[in-house]
């Protein structure tokens, strides 16, 4: 297995602050969307689209590209936000998200943005989709994969149990599922809610190969998205331990950040906290 | 000669299956009964089982679908259209993908097995999704025209079958346009238009008026959306009534379809057959239908009724 060098871990962590701190701008700008769930998968995103997949931002449906599918699709601004970064459209669009007459929906639409690979929204609908990929590309015996990101409050919906039991059913090893455990959603911690807990022994009940990593390390999240790979027969989900809000002291780990924009002024101080930070 | 639309559909899979190496068909455990079984039997490398679980099956097709594959995903109407309705919503017809939700099962004829499974009103909640197409066919030739035509359309579309035998009442040559109705019996007094099982009983209903001397116009309107305006214009204007039937409640199904273009350009008396505001109930297919008056005699009571009043 291939490491992530110091070096480009560098590089990687560099990136994830340009997006972060896109997601503040372009939220702010939109005085609505997600915050908390968008900052949380940053390193995520940054690894997938700077490091992982198989893409081409001037060819956005090569038929052969690795998939990714957002099933917590609130947390369209990470992925809007590096597409932009990779070159899939103009920066400039990110000032109207969620501006009427503008391109950039609230919800990831595959029909309106380059580079969304399905429209989501709707939780739990985004994992059986890749499901249907993943078998696509089984049945053509390709080589593109397809990564789904789901929330750990997403996991209360019974679709995502009946996706689990059909991924590993048709051994999908193209897919590659990450949670984001945050830990908190809407109406509070998860554990208090409806505790989807724990997670890493539901999947593995039903049949995926389970790997557990610290969402904001990059070598650690390379690491695991590598085993991914090697695993054959079945799907793997990684579940990564994450912080709701990450990069910004006043929204890490607040549930109150979930669906809140920062104010103009909270954004010009929140920027610069994630721009000085390693 | 008598036969199940979904008879014709399994039939159709196969005979396409062979055409098309796109064609994937999903089925949530019922593929003995919607006749997915025959295509599994002849493509088991491209039948996927996605066990009881419907909703998985919509978004599983659509992620199929997004991957260049023409998925056909089936089970009965009141699970499809029903249980599933926010993933064909949502996953299928909001991102446009050429999903074919084939359906069969539809309506009172289900029978014995009662309410929860008689669907009765999934044209309504088909016919308001942007992007989707719905269609009923009313025979078995029709259905395999229709299963023919939808495998090379690029878009979601609907089709709702049945579980019980329909009397031929389409030709075998013919070929399914959308949007297109069909002519079965030419009439000046009234017009008679339905769709799926009702269209056999139409037939029968225009010879009991035509032995009173009333002449009514038959047309077969299995493409629900998009609907041909230009026959519904045209027999409101010859005919000055019309009588819809449909195995369906008459809110927001095809006599709610024909009488929203009605009321837009030529405003005539019309009828409704199909269930009022209620559930079905157990029991042979034919004495469902007639306690809830899905019979040749209803429909013909009310068209004499519209042709009086003129």
């Amino acid at each position: 297995m291939a490491h992530l060098t110091e070096e480009r871990v560098l590089e990687l962590k560099a990136i994830a602050r340009k997006l972060r701190v896109d997601i503040l701008e372009m939220i702010t700008k939109a005085a609505s969307g997600h915050t908390g769930g968008s900052l949380s998968i940053a390193d995520l995103i940054t690894l997938l689209y700077f490091e992982e997949m198989h893409i081409d931002p001037a060819n956005p449906k090569m038929a052969d590209r690795d998939r990714l599918v957002l099933s917590k699709g609130h947390a369209a601004p990470a992925m809007y936000a590096a597409l932009a970064e990779k070159g899939y459209f103009d920066k400039e669009e990110l000032n109207h998200l969620r501006q009427a007459g503008h391109m950039l929906q609230g919800h990831p639409d595959m029909k309106h943005t380059p580079g969304v690979d399905m429209t989501t929204g709707s939780l739990g609908q985004g994992i059986s989709a890749a499901c249907g990929m993943a078998l696509a590309s089984k049945m053509d015996h390709a080589s593109w994969r397809v990564y789904a990101i789901l929330g750990d409050g997403e996991l209360e919906e019974g679709q995502v149990w009946e996706a689990a039991m059909y991924a590993a059913h048709y051994k999908l090893d193209h897919l590659t599922a990450f949670v984001d455990n945050n830990g908190l959603q809407i109406d509070g911690p998860v554990s208090e809610v409806m505790s989807p807990l724990p997670i890493g022994e539901k999947f593995k009940a039903f049949g995926w190969h389970v790997i557990s990593v610290n969402g904001h390390d990059m070598s650690a999240l390379h690491d695991a998205i590598e085993e991914a790979h090697s695993v054959s027969g079945q799907p793997t989900v990684i579940v990564m331990k994450t912080v709701k809000g990450k990069g910004v002291k006043e929204t890490e780990n607040q549930v109150g950040w979930h669906g809140k924009a920062p104010s103009p002024e909270q954004c010009v101080q929140f920027v610069k906290e994630v721009e000085e930070a390693e | 000669m008598a036969k199940a639309t979904r008879e014709a559909y399994g039939e159709t899979l196969k005979e396409l299956g062979a055409q098309i190496p796109e064609i994937v068909v999903l089925d949530a455990d019922l593929s003995a009964s919607t006749k997915t079984a025959v295509f599994a039997k002849a493509f088991p490398d491209r039948f996927f089982d996605t066990g009881i679980a419907e909703g998985n099956m919509m978004s599983v097709a659509a992620g199929l679908a997004a991957s260049g594959k023409i998925p056909f995903a089936s089970t009965f109407a009141v699970f499809g259209a029903g249980r599933a309705y926010e993933q064909i919503r949502n996953s299928i017809c909001y991102p446009n993908l050429n999903v074919k939700v084939a359906v069969t099962h539809a309506g009172l004829t289900v029978g014995e097995d009662g309410a929860t499974h008689q669907m009765l009103e999934d044209i309504a909640l088909m016919r308001a999704l942007p992007n989707m197409t719905v269609v009923v066919p009313a025979d078995a030739a029709e259905t395999a025209q229709v299963i023919r035509w939808a495998a090379s359309y690029q878009g979601p579309v609907y089709i709702r079958m049945g579980r019980a035998k329909v009397e031929d009442v389409i030709s075998p040559d013919a070929e399914f346009v959308p949007g297109k109705s069909t002519t079965l019996a030419d009439g000046s007094d009234v017009t008679i238009m339905a769709c799926g099982i009702m269209t056999q009983q139409a037939l029968q209903a225009a010879k009991m008026l035509a032995e009173e001397g009333i002449s009514a116009r038959v047309i077969n309107m299995s493409s629900i959306k998009p609907i041909d305006e230009a026959a519904i214009v045209k027999a409101a204007k010859e005919t000055g009534a019309i009588v819809t039937c449909e195995e369906h409640t008459v809110m927001g199904g095809l006599g709610s379809a024909v009488a929203e273009v009605v009321v837009r350009h030529c405003p005539v008396p019309m009828a409704m057959v199909g269930t009022e505001d209620v559930f079905g109930q157990s029991g042979k297919a034919s004495e469902v239908l007639k306690v809830y008056g899905l019979t040749p005699e209803h429909i013909a009571l009310e068209a004499k009724k519209l042709v009086e009043a003129k």
